[in-house]
């Protein structure tokens, strides 16, 4: 570049400058474009949480309600936003986005009109509602928060919607660890599954590399560890079985088989679902399990599979995720 | 604003940010380096502040195992910057080897896409980022040194340092912006991230000078007298004091991490707690380089660790609410600005010309490594002792290392007061310590 004039030189990085400008505003002209062609109609109708045998998910990140018995069938599609949903006995909770890098937790009525929400901190991982309706949980990704200085940590907080006590962070519980004090800076929660007494609660504990299942104590504020490669549980309705996702290997890295534990046995049975699912299940009722699969663009769809180990996993929604069943 | 803000130590090897005087007073190369910097910063700050979205968000990834990933790479790009720094002294081509730098990272936005949700491609891509970060570093403040007289240095490392930093303060405004005229789509975000890059590069080309001519080309560089520049007693100490420093110096992550639980701090600001330390460096980066012309460099340098000491004691210390938060990033912001750059200026007159580049890479490398080690034995003495203890303990060792380094490198004694020629010799002719 020597052998240019210092004029030759300013007039070169003009015309990149100009260039790189046309570049990137028509890229970003075409992003808007495409945007709005993709945008789904708010067509914002009175939805409930008693619509009979339904089922909420979350469509276009907008929640909705389809009919157990015919899915396929025309949904109805609400104007709250979502990006994670749940619900039972007439209590949803949203994770709906508050600015581009902020999300707020909201507590929704049967009418799905909030009547509760505060900013949470991270990015929206997992959401459930206990089945009495009572008890809220959250997970978040946030960044920066473990002293391994980079990567991600997770966030797990419960709210009593009754007394409006907030737990933010089960991270200052006690642990009891293969019955010994246990304690660790690195201590992860994730995942929560509540039991019908609204104290007692399942959820991952991960410390040290190694990701347990815990049973806790809201009240008393402990948790014990019960067995390990178990993440994202999700309690039976009839409080027997726990359906989790399973590191293939104990790896991460290598994808997740969705599985169901008994309780009292421990035994594990893989469902017929081989692809890796990284989703914290859904019980539609005792025998069936909802769980929501990735296109590679991140595109979701709403899948099923017997809770047994039998049968096949079967397509439900397409473009949903999120699943909760409405009874 | 997640990822690498909040985390890597801009002694690392991607300086953050500082200010606005004597920038009349700096070369046309140090001038043009520094807005290559300015550019290339907004491009990656964009995308590291959209990147945890569009993982987590966009592809629904599950960032614990995309945190898996990232340790293993420091080690990697260590040896990498090291093979830079010596092939652009064998070759003469700093300009070259930190504009293969540049590409890298700029050709790494658009890949990002093309990588889909394939944890292992997505690995890669950002392995490649670090390695293009790696690469350039090094090259770089070469290039900074052999264009400044040595006199001069703090104050062209400081206005560099603040110009990289203003770079690093308009990323994540940039992509806010992008992200609000193109939809909230993610992709728009890289693209234009990827043409800034493309600009930061054409300017590199254009308009930075490699003055090779400066640098008289006797004989190629070795392996062996690459390795005989720890023999060399100025460099052997320097490359030292810089490693114990690394060694007392705790991750950012960790006194954010301190601030936010004294102050029950909601998480959600969480973010901004880095941002308080940048805009500290932003402003005073340029003013204490300045700073360190006149008064000497080591006693600058050892300042902002005595700053960083104080603030690791402000931790559990008397003073709570806003003025502990002001405060601590405040004394924060002048470690980084007091020792980034004024390390580099240090550096310079030390290391021959010939070798400038691997020696600055060493230094650099040394440091990255030692920041790792001291961050795992934080998360130890934390564990252990508890995060109050394990604060005033990284403080002692900030003092220690403090005195250590005043030992390694102050002035020789006898009459040696004069400044360091400008072009020192690979010979203990160099021995001329570096402190002015």
């Amino acid at each position: 570049m020597s052998g240019l004039s210092t004029r030759g030189r300013i007039t070169i990085a003009a015309a990149v400058t100009v260039a790189l400008a046309a570049a990137g505003i028509g890229y970003v002209q075409l992003a808007r474009t495409r945007a709005a062609a993709d945008t789904v109609p708010a067509a914002s109708t009175e939805l409930t949480l008693d619509s009979g045998p339904g089922l909420l998910v979350v469509s276009g990140e907008r929640l909705a309600v389809v009919s157990r018995t015919d899915p396929s069938g025309a949904r109805q599609i609400s104007g709250v936003a979502c990006a994670r949903a749940y619900a039972a006995a007439g209590t949803a909770v949203c994770i709906q986005p508050d600015t581009a890098w902020s999300y707020q937790l909201v507590v929704l009525d049967r009418q799905l009109r909030p009547t509760r929400s505060f900013a949470i901190p991270g990015l929206p991982n997992r959401a459930r509602v206990s089945p009495t309706g009572r008890m809220i949980a959250w997970t978040t990704f946030v960044g920066g928060d473990s002293y391994s200085t980079s990567g991600f940590s997770t966030r797990t907080g419960i709210l009593d919607t009754h007394t409006g006590t907030q737990v933010t962070t089960l991270e200052d519980f006690a642990i009891t660890h293969d019955g010994k004090p246990y304690r660790n800076t690195d201590v992860n929660y994730w995942g929560v599954t509540f039991t019908t007494d609204d104290n007692t609660f399942y959820a991952t504990m991960a410390t040290a590399g190694v990701r347990h299942l815990i049973r806790g104590d809201l009240a008393a504020k402990t948790v014990h560890t019960i067995t390990t490669n178990v993440e994202c549980p999700s309690l039976s309705p009839d409080g027997t079985r726990i359906a989790f996702k399973q590191a293939v290997d104990s790896d991460p890295q290598r994808g997740w088989r969705l599985s169901v534990m008994d309780l009292a046995t421990h035994a594990v049975t893989h469902l017929a679902e081989t692809r890796s699912v990284d989703d914290q299940a859904a019980w539609l009722d005792d025998h069936t399990i909802a769980y929501t699969l990735r296109a590679p663009d991140g595109e979701p769809s709403i899948w099923t599979a017997p809770a047994d180990g039998t049968g096949t996993a079967t397509p439900l929604l397409p473009h949903a995720e999120s699943p909760a069943a409405l009874h | 604003m997640y990822l690498s803000t909040v985390t890597s130590p801009p002694a690392a090897g991607t300086p953050p940010r500082s200010g606005r005087r004597g920038l009349r007073a700096v070369s046309a190369n140090v001038f043009a380096l520094g807005t290559v910097s300015l550019i290339t910063d907004v491009s990656s700050e964009m995308v590291t502040a959209v990147l945890p979205l569009y993982l987590v968000l966009g592809l629904q990834l599950s960032p614990l195992a995309y945190g898996a990933i990232d340790g293993v790479y420091t080690g990697a790009t260590a040896l990498l910057r090291l093979v830079g720094g010596y092939v652009a002294d064998r070759t003469r081509r700093r300009k070259a080897v930190a504009g293969l730098g540049y590409t890298l990272s700029a050709l790494a936005k658009p890949l990002l896409l093309a990588a889909g949700s394939s944890l292992t491609a997505i690995g890669l891509v950002i392995a490649a980022d670090r390695a293009g970060k790696g690469l350039r570093a090094a090259p770089r403040d070469a290039m900074i040194t052999l264009s400044t007289p040595p006199e001069q240095l703090g104050r062209a490392f400081g206005v560099h340092r603040a110009m990289d930093g203003v770079g690093a303060f308009l990323g994540p405004l940039a992509a806010l912006g992008v992200l609000a005229a193109a939809a909230q789509s993610f992709d728009a975000v890289f693209v234009v991230s990827f043409c800034v890059a493309a600009l930061g590069v054409t300017v590199l080309v254009l308009f930075v000078r490699d003055r090779r001519e400066s640098v008289p080309a006797t004989g190629r560089v070795s392996v062996r007298e690459a390795a005989a520049l720890l023999r060399v007693a100025p460099v052997r100490r320097l490359v030292l004091a810089a490693c114990l420093l690394g060694l007392a110096t705790i991750g950012d992550g960790f006194v954010y991490l301190l601030l936010q639980r004294r102050e029950e701090l909601s998480t959600v600001w969480f973010p901004l707690l880095a941002v308080g330390t940048s805009l500290g460096y932003l402003l005073l980066a340029a003013p204490l380089g300045v700073l360190a012309d006149r008064i000497g460099r080591l006693p600058v340098l050892l300042g902002g660790y005595a700053a960083l000491a104080a603030a690791y004691l402000l931790l559990f210390g008397p003073v709570s609410g806003t003025p502990l938060l002001v405060l601590t990033l405040a004394l924060h912001g002048v470690f980084y600005a007091a020792t980034d750059g004024v390390l580099m200026a240090l550096a310079g007159p030390v290391l021959p010309d010939r070798l400038r580049t691997t020696g600055i890479a060493l230094i650099q490398t040394g440091q990255a490594l030692a920041y790792l080690v001291s961050s795992i034995l934080f998360g130890l003495a934390w564990q252990v002792w508890g995060p109050e203890t394990a604060s005033r303990v990284a403080a002692l060792a900030v003092v220690a290392a403090i005195a250590v380094t005043l030992l390694l490198l102050r002035r020789p004694p006898a009459g040696s007061t004069a400044p360091p020629g400008p072009a020192p010799r690979p010979e203990p002719a160099a021995r001329t310590e570096s402190a002015r």
